[in-house]
């Protein structure tokens, strides 16, 4: 699953940026509409599915991508225990981004409500009418939203350790880019 | 060296901020930090206040009820107000509830309080209409803040059943709409049997047809049958679950009906205060028949695990500027929530039946 080039291909690096700007809106648009009865609560659970079900559809489009063209191997002086807690941080980050909106129609279905994309677009349940079922799911979407942000808050410092402390290439695997082909990390990170 | 140091050092301080600076951000998203907002949970723990504590396992509000099954024959006039599928002329399904105001499930119906009506109306087409309805035209409060205010000024006191007046007097001089409410409910009938009440929307609703033209709509099931009215002075005598009883023997002899008629706002009425009724003459458009056929204990039937919220609707009906719908959207998710979480328990019907069948 390693990748001869220093970077991510180049459209995951779009897909990156592009799901964690919709990944940081859902979070914010979830707690937010929870805590109001204001319009805002209609308003923005309205716009918080189908936002959602657009990230498990990017998820799928993005995970096989990912698979197919590897990751940029890390720095060769990054401590095994770093370079272990980044794989398994980047598999959570992928649990956590399928796994959100799944739970969300999943509960929704379980809850016996219509999962509405638009005003004239549903989705089918994929779970029976269930209220346990429901309930869990429910404080699951909590639950896991709270550790996702969490894990996201992880991801940012590593990102931006690596990108302004250790400078070591890393981050700009996922941003623009080594320019010139066949330069090492090691050597291009004066600028990063 | 050192410039490397306090370079990185500047960066730890950088990373630090950005991390502070999000979590922050997320913080006052969530309501956790900033200004006060009223949640579903406000609403919810306002209504259990009132109640003289949380129900665990039952509706916040409306504790008490009944399920039914029948049908709504469309006649098709109401596909000049609105696109949705359930105008177009035919007959579909529903299933509903029954239930009287407040949250406690045992509660007497010998009280002079809302007479409710949900319902679920699905077209084949997949469109999906909730409604929840009450036995007024108008509701006490237009907003939320004063929705939670009555509930806690009105708190009835155990010891005389009434709410303490050293509460409800200041609330009602500031809340004349409350008042003014009050004194309808004084006068207005109490209606005998579930199968003779007018339900109301209350809220209004916008309607689009069409070419595209919306327009504000209240609605109301107006009932075919009628019947005297409850005797205000002496609801303390009526069996506990009277209201119950006569409409589970009136199935069993007769299906009731209802006409369901939409009523076109005038330029002049209020749509975004559930407080103001529409009067005078106004284009009304009799869009069809419900039909209710059959009712079940909540035990047996398929209303119990239902969230009758007001907001789920089908394309060509949509929410009006009224704050009430958006507010009643989270209160009901939030007891639903609750409610799910707690695990189900038997109803005041589902006992009378049990108890019946020990005889
Ligand atoms: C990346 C995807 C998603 C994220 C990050 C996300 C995040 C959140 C968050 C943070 C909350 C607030 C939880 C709380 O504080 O209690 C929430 C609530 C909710 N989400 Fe999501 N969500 C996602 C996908 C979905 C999807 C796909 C659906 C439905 C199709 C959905 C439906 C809901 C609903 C119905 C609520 C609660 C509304 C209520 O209880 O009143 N979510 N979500
Ligand atoms: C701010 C205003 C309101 C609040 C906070 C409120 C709150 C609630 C709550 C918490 C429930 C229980 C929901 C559940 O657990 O499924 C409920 C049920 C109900 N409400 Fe309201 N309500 C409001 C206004 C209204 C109005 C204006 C109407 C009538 C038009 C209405 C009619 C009903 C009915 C019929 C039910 C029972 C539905 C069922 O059988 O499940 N409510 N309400």
């Amino acid at each position: 699953m390693s990748r001869h080039s220093p970077d991510f291909h180049p459209a995951l690096r779009a897909l990156h940026w592009l799901m964690a700007a919709a990944v940081l809106a859902m979070l914010f648009i979830g707690v937010g509409m929870v805590s109001t009865t204001g319009t805002a609560y209609v308003t923005l659970l309205a716009l918080h599915r189908p936002l959602g079900i657009a990230i498990l559809l990017l998820v799928l489009l993005r995970l096989p991508l990912r698979i197919m063209t590897g990751a940029p191997a890390l720095p060769d002086d990054l401590p095994r225990i770093q370079k272990r807690a980044a794989v398994a941080s980047h598999i959570l980050l992928y649990l956590a981004m399928a796994g959100m909106p799944f739970i969300g129609w999943a509960m929704l279905s379980a809850g016996g409500y219509p999962v509405l994309l638009t005003k004239s677009m549903a989705l089918p349940a994929i779970l029976p009418r269930d209220l346990a079922l429901y309930a869990f799911l429910r404080q699951a979407h909590t639950v896991v939203a709270l550790l996702f942000f969490a894990l996201i808050l992880a991801h940012l410092s590593a990102a931006l350790m690596h990108g302004l402390i250790r400078r070591d290439g890393v981050l700009r695997s996922m941003t623009v880019g080594h320019r010139r082909a066949g330069v090492s990390p090691k050597q291009d990170d004066a600028d990063d | 060296m050192p410039l490397k140091k306090r370079a990185s050092s500047g960066a730890f301080a950088l990373i630090g901020a950005i991390v502070v600076l999000l979590v922050g951000a997320f913080a006052w998203a969530a309501g956790w930090i900033g200004p006060r907002r009223i949640s579903g949970g406000d609403v919810t723990r306002a209504l259990e206040y009132n109640g003289g504590g949380s129900k665990p396992g039952y509706r916040r509000a409306h504790a008490k009820g009944l399920c039914f099954t029948g049908s709504f024959t469309a006649n098709g006039a109401g596909s000049a107000l609105s696109d949705a599928s359930i105008f177009k002329s035919g007959r579909y399904p529903v299933i509903g509830r029954f239930s009287v105001a407040g949250g406690n499930p045992l509660a007497s119906d010998g009280r002079n309080v809302f007479h409710s009506m949900a319902l679920v109306l699905k077209s084949p087409d997949g469109q999906e209409w909730r409604l929840a309805m009450d036995h007024t035209p108008i509701f006490p409060v237009a907003d939320i803040a004063s929705f939670i205010a009555l509930q806690r000024a009105s708190k009835p006191d155990p010891a005389t059943g009434k709410p303490d007046p050293a509460a409800m007097k200041p609330f009602l001089a500031a809340h004349p709409e409350v008042k003014a409410f009050q004194d309808y409910m004084a006068k207005a009938v109490l209606p005998g049997s579930f199968a003779t009440a007018t339900y109301y929307s209350i809220n209004a609703f916008r309607f689009t047809g069409d070419r595209d033209v919306t327009r504000f709509v209240r609605w109301q099931f107006e009932p075919e049958a009628s019947g005297p009215g409850l005797d205000k002075k002496h609801l303390e005598l009526l069996p506990r679950d009277y209201l119950f009883n006569e409409m589970i023997a009136r199935t069993a002899k007769v299906p009731s009906r209802w006409h369901l008629k939409l009523v076109v706002a005038n330029p002049a009425d209020v749509t975004d205060k559930a407080t103001v009724a529409w009067t005078g003459p106004h284009r009304t458009i009799d869009a069809g028949t419900l039909a209710i056929d059959a009712v079940q204990s909540e035990e047996a039937g398929a209303c119990r695990d239902v969230n009758f919220d007001p907001t789920i609707l089908p394309p060509g009906i949509a929410l009006s500027d009224d704050p009430l719908l958006a507010a009643r959207s989270k209160a009901y998710s939030s007891s639903f929530t609750r409610r799910a979480s707690e695990g189900a328990h038997p109803s005041a019907v589902g006992q009378d039946l049990t108890k019946e069948r020990a005889r």
